[in-house]
């Protein structure tokens, strides 16, 4: 197990560097279940938070997983779970209610093989579960998703920042891949402001009426009322939170569109293909939700085609499909499971087009 | 004189205090609540309450809102 | 001049008006729970976990700050909040179903975990708010709404005795049954209550009081014989009693 260093590069695996960035950023609870392949944030959390002194709790189950984050949340510190397909699966619930109730959550969703019990390959076949949620109602998750052990760490830190600022359930998006890879990697202090939650937080009603922290809404109205609310929170985000990574797209007849760890032999790609005169883009959504739709859209005016590459059956596409809104075809380049496509597969597969 | 008092408004009419006063001073009014319920009220003309406060114990609805014991 | 001898407690919310049907003794637990954090002075320090079902409108009673479970979760969220802040008093308000049956997992791993935290369960033989379907609680030959022919072993098997069953976990401090049927037991369910808390306010382990409690309004009798069923129905399946209490034994 890895040393919690800050400031001094080490090498390590991406689940030991979301578990270190995670306790850098503050949070105070760990809860989880085991699941392969992210078993080591668990492992590494279990010794980390009782030296610090912070909470620890082996659950019995995801459902109690996500609920005890809910509990720990609901008093205004950061806590997390993380997870995988499947087991993700089980803690769809408690997502629904913590966007309800407007809860700081943080799950850590690194994904595997499926459907049902799958594999443990790499797979971004949890794309749909991520951003379109399998809990009921209408209701987003903030999910941002890492190409690289470095961006694990990154984006471990902004997950907690933004679960706290929005108020709003975030998902860490990570793989298999990516959880067992090891790579050089810097931590660094957490560089985000902390956020106030003395205004809503339980944390006893010292000289005050009791709070309710609450989705149960008896009344039609009320609930248009909140979900009018909830939606505007989402309008914000997507203002304020888009973020994606693109490169030689100002000249692209074809851009190439990927995400997390598949991204990066797309990236080359794109190198080997410019290389061979092929005019060609890639770019590379950090935030799926916010999804970057609006600056698709826009390269859809100059772009003759766009292409996207996924580890899963074909999830993403839709999305830029939507952006696109047929202004040109999008296609789709992918694989059900396991290891991404290599840079020369999928240079050849453009090349076939 | 030892007394009870009741909020008529948050009498749900089970009668459950009837039955527990042991000197039979609580019975169901002629009056009505805003929930259309016959309520119950406390007539005790040759003071015989105990203050022993068994029937706000047992009201679910917290209708006897006090129990009052003369000294 | 007279005396006070009864008023409302000062941790219910101002002028509360009770949402339970008539009769219901989910309104006298509520406000034992009231009196009891009223005579520790933890109104301040408190924080409730309310489950899904009739109990879920206990956050509208309590004065203190609450929390709203997911069905069967609220000994999970309850967990949450007690590590996250293990110098409040934290309580869960649950049903049979919530506690016994949807949520038995959480509820028996937060006992063997030795949680400090303080649950109440009523015990009313049937899913109230959905309108008197068979729980886990259910007695042989009851009839429900999804055992119209009462609860037979072959389709259904038995019904939990919770309190028991929560006594036989290692970080139980402290379990009991108690029932609402009669005054005297509505004072013995207020002193089980209160114990219930101060184990966990000593930091001694897992409270959990199973409160028996009617259904009027699902049972089809009236508020009276509600309680009649209790003590002659109930009571000799469910025996009141403290199984578990590791400040005597």
């Amino acid at each position: 197990m890895p040393e919690c260093l800050t400031n001094k590069k080490v090498l390590t695996k991406g689940n030991y560097a979301i578990a270190n960035a995670a306790v850098l950023a503050g949070c105070q609870c760990y809860f989880g279940y085991p699941i392969t392949p992210q078993s080591e944030i668990g492992e590494f959390m279990s010794g980390k938070m009782q030296e610090l002194k912070r909470a620890y709790v082996s659950a019995e189950s995801e459902l109690a997983a996500i609920n005890m984050v809910i509990g720990a949340t609901s008093t205004g510190v950061k806590a997390m779970t993380s997870s995988s397909s499947c087991a993700v699966a089980l803690m769809q619930e408690g997502l629904s209610y913590a966007t309800a109730d407007e809860l700081p959550v943080v799950l850590v969703s690194v994904m595997r093989g499926g459907p049902g019990l799958g594999n443990i390959y790499p797979s971004q076949g949890d794309y749909f579960q991520a951003t379109k949620g399998g809990g009921n109602g209408d209701y987003k998750l903030i999910v941002l998703a890492p190409s690289t052990v470095q961006e694990c760490v990154d984006l471990t830190y902004k997950a907690f920042y933004l679960a706290h600022k929005y108020k709003n359930p975030t998902v860490l998006l990570a793989d298999g891949l990516l959880g067992q890879m090891m790579e050089p990697v810097e931590f660094y202090d957490y560089p985000y402001p902390e956020i106030d939650n003395s205004k809503w937080a339980l944390t006893g009603a010292k000289g005050r009426d009791g709070r309710i922290i609450r989705s149960y809404a008896p009344l039609a109205d009320n609930q248009c009322v909140f979900l009018e609310k909830l939606f505007q929170k989402y309008k914000t985000i997507e203002e304020n939170e888009t973020e994606w990574e693109e490169i030689n797209t100002e000249d692209a007849d074809i851009v190439l569109v990927s995400f997390g760890s598949t991204s990066r032999n797309v990236k080359t790609a794109m190198k080997l293909l410019r290389e061979k005169g092929l005019k060609v883009g890639f770019f590379r959504p950090i935030t799926l939700f916010p999804f970057p739709t609006k600056r698709l859209a826009e390269l859809s005016k100059t772009a003759k085609k766009f292409v996207t590459v996924e580890v899963n059956m074909g999830q993403m596409v839709n999305d830029v499909r939507l952006a696109v809104n047929g202004a040109c075809p999008v296609e789709l380049i992918n694989k059900g499971v396991g290891a991404p496509p290599s840079a020369q597969e999928i240079v050849s597969r453009i090349e076939a087009l | 004189m030892s007394y009870i008092t009741i909020n008529g408004d948050k009498c749900k009419a089970c009668y459950l205090c009837i039955n527990e006063c042991p000197k039979k001073l609580i019975k169901i009014s002629d009056k009505t609540n805003n929930l259309g319920n016959h309520i119950v009220e406390f007539e005790d003309p040759e003071h015989q309450c105990l203050a022993c406060a068994m029937c706000a114990t047992r009201c679910p609805d917290l209708a006897i809102t006090g129990v009052y014991k003369d000294k | 001049m007279a005396t006070q001898v009864f008023k409302i407690p000062e941790s219910l919310r101002d002028n509360v008006k009770y949402s339970f049907c008539p009769g219901c003794d989910h309104g006298v637990a509520v406000r034992l729970v009231a009196e009891v954090i009223d005579e520790l002075g933890i109104r301040e320090n408190s924080i409730l976990v309310a489950s899904i079902g009739c109990s879920v409108t206990t956050y509208d009673f309590l004065n203190v700050d609450s929390l709203e479970a997911p069905h069967g979760r609220a000994l999970a969220e309850a967990t949450g909040v007690k590590r996250a802040q293990p110098d409040k008093v934290v309580f869960t308000y649950q049903g049979d179903g919530d506690f016994a049956s949807i949520g038995l997992a959480e509820s028996m791993h937060s006992a063997l975990r030795g949680e400090k935290l303080t649950a109440i369960c009523i015990n009313n033989t049937t899913y109230g708010m959905t309108g008197g379907q068979l729980g886990p609680t259910t007695l042989l030959g009851q009839v429900t709404t999804t055992s119209p022919t009462g609860r037979n072993l072959e389709y259904y098997g038995y019904p939990i005795k919770i309190a028991e069953h929560i006594a036989l976990c290692d970080g139980t401090a402290f379990s009991a049954r108690v029932s609402l049927d009669s005054v005297a037991n509505i004072r013995k369910a207020k002193q089980a209550i209160k114990k219930a808390f101060e184990v966990q306010i000593h930091g001694l382990g897992f409270g959990f009081v199973e409160i028996l409690s009617t259904c009027p309004t699902n049972w089809k009798m009236t508020p009276d014989k509600a309680h009649t069923r209790v003590r002659e129905e109930m009571m000799p399946i469910f025996k009141p009693g403290i199984y578990k209490d590791i400040t005597i034994n």
